[in-house]
């Protein structure tokens, strides 16, 4: 099984976010980490490396900084990557970005494709689906199992409110996997030594410019949103917030 | 090109998702908003009486795009009845539900159609003549007003919760249903999907919980779940979670609050350490009274709280327990 796994940088979770002076994007001075679902992505790639033996290729689309996040893959047991390296993919529309990645792997011949099932930054759940159509593709998304069967592969896919389906699917495909569909593996001392010489292609924005074309949609202004509810602040010493907290609970929400 | 509204509804096994009244709500305000006139559609096999029941409302006409192909369900069917169907009528705005089957689907029609959806919405704003579509960015952190710069028809799905569907208009009367026959080629369908099925019958109904103490990320440590499952205690609660920490097996999947896991509305719900991502908040919001603990004061979980603390969990939790158990006694 040849695997792609998309990932991407994202700031960290509780990272404080400023807005640009344009005010269409955060300031880039936060520390990032990997998007969440992508590591469990990946996880699952190696997994299915270690059933069914093959090669596991990870990707991503942005600055130098996204590095970071190809160097921990490798370190983990990703045998390559490839990396769409500018600050512009930072503002592709998810259209666009699939596009981005399509025409980066148009000599490569994998079996799966695997995104995590959206991402902590833009949140749209697209991408993954996209590159599906435009490869043309059949796509799950939301997996939480991956068996390989005689005629393709076997997943299930997590629907709301507790509810599961198993779909019977050909290869190749792209799957859009949930968060804890397996659990995470830490990179060890000699992934992290091996991952040096292990190859990273990099990719230019010249050479998928003619694959992109204009976004289809655009942020007109980013804010902290509005507040809709009266909330209460509570501060002091911890005894002294308890004993408010206390005093709420007996004459305010009235559960003492 | 019609300046036309179409609000997609979902069915998903023959049963209207309620999900659906709520973005006839959003069609009908934007409808009120844009003088646009609205239509809607469903799809499916043999959807006909959901279609009747869409037509009660106040709407100019109820499209029933009908194939055999289309049930059960799967991405290549409807994204391809729907594209033959939009593709002929080409309405202005396309309304959908972000529900996980529309996610699912909406994507690849869009793409097909060389088009974008703008996705997750929770709003919409009039901005002169443009319209702009309002979403939560960074896990609910910063909102985001967003537009199109491509030519229609324009594709929005919303939020779960973010209209009233209890606010749909009723119509004076019936409005006209369509029935449109769409043809699904015999080898674009390539998923073969199995019945849907509930996992082992859940253990806890949260549902029913009166008070709620639920835990995040922040509580670092699988062994410190302990110190929250005291509080709960204390008070006469259920424990439960996020997500990350049922992922992480600190505790069971069925004390899941959120999208993919239990909607719970208690008198109480008090959140510790949790940041209150989109997919949590839309299983919690509906509590009477919110108290959220996290050390982030920038956390959105405090954008819908009553009280909050923004503090160390850890310091806060154990004088607590001490005073709910002091008030108790004297009760």
């Amino acid at each position: 099984m040849k695997i792609l796994v998309c990932m991407k940088q994202v700031p960290q979770k509780d990272a404080p976010l400023k807005l640009s002076e344009a005010r269409t994007w955060i300031r880039e001075d936060v520390s990032y980490e990997v998007n969440e679902p992508d590591a469990y992505a990946l996880e699952e790639a190696l997994r299915q490396k270690e059933k069914h033996s093959g090669e596991v290729v990870v990707i991503t689309a942005g600055p130098a900084r996204a590095q970071q996040v190809l160097r921990e893959a490798l370190a983990k047991g990703a045998d390559r990557a490839i990396h769409l390296e500018d600050s512009a993919f930072v503002g592709l529309d998810a259209f666009n970005t699939a596009r981005a990645f399509a025409s980066a792997i148009k000599d490569e011949k994998f079996d799966l494709i695997f995104t995590g099932l959206q991402s902590d930054d833009y949140g749209y759940a697209q991408t993954g689906v996209m590159l599906a159509e435009l490869l043309g593709w059949p796509h799950a998304t939301i997996i939480m199992q991956i068996e390989k069967t005689d005629s393709g592969i076997k997943v299930k896919r997590e629907l709301e409110a507790g509810y599961f389906q198993f779909v019977d699917m050909p290869l190749p495909a792209v799957l859009t996997i949930q968060s804890g569909i397996n659990k995470l593996r830490y990179a060890t001392l000699i992934g992290i030594k091996q991952a040096k010489n292990k190859p990273l292609r990099k990719v230019t924005l010249a050479e998928v410019q003619s694959a992109i074309g204009e976004n289809l949609q655009q942020i007109e202004r980013l804010y902290v949103p509005q507040k809709t509810k009266n909330t209460e602040f509570l501060d002091g010493p911890p005894a002294e917030i308890a004993k408010k907290l206390a005093e709420k609970l007996r004459n305010e929400v009235r559960v003492l | 090109m019609a300046d036309m509204i179409l609000v997609v509804v979902e069915q998903r096994e023959g049963r209207l998702n309620r999900v659906s009244w709520e973005t006839l709500t959003a069609g009908q305000a934007l409808a009120a908003e844009t003088g646009w006139p609205l239509e809607a559609a469903i799809v499916g096999s043999g959807v006909g009486s959901l279609a009747n029941e869409v037509a009660s409302k106040k709407v100019g006409k109820v499209y029933d795009i009908e194939s055999a192909k289309l049930e059960p369900y799967t991405p290549d069917a409807f994204a391809a009845g729907l594209k033959q169907f939009l593709e002929s009528m080409q309405p202005k705005l396309v309304l959908m539900p972000h529900t996980y089957q529309v996610r699912d689907f909406a994507p690849k029609l869009t793409t097909a159609m060389g088009r974008t959806v703008i996705s997750d919405c929770i709003g919409y704003k009039k901005d002169g003549n443009k319209l702009v579509f309002t979403r939560q960015m960074f896990q609910g952190k910063l909102a985001a007003d967003v537009s199109f710069t491509c030519d229609p028809p324009w594709f929005v799905t919303f939020q779960n919760g973010a209209f009233r569907g209890d606010n749909v208009e009723a119509g004076a009367s019936a409005a006209p249903v369509e029935t449109i026959n769409v043809e699904i080629g015999d080898n674009i369908i390539r998923n073969k999907p199995h019945e849907v099925f509930k996992e082992a019958k859940q253990a806890v109904d949260l549902t029913q919980a009166e008070i709620i103490v639920a835990v995040g990320r922040g509580i670092k440590e699988q062994k410190n779940i302990e110190i929250a499952k005291r509080l709960a205690e204390a008070l006469g609660g259920e424990i439960a979670a996020s997500r990350p920490i049922c992922d992480s097996g600190w505790l069971p999947m069925d004390r899941q609050i959120g999208s993919s896991g239990q909607t719970v509305a208690p008198k109480l719900y008090l959140a510790l350490g949790i940041s209150g991502a989109i997919q949590h908040i839309v299983g919690m919001k509906g509590a009477r009274t919110i108290i959220a603990v996290n050390k982030d004061s920038e956390a959105p979980i405090f954008e819908i709280a009553d009280y909050a603390v923004v503090g160390n969990l850890f310091d806060v939790v154990p004088p607590l327990i001490e005073e709910i158990k002091k008030a108790k006694a004297g009760a």
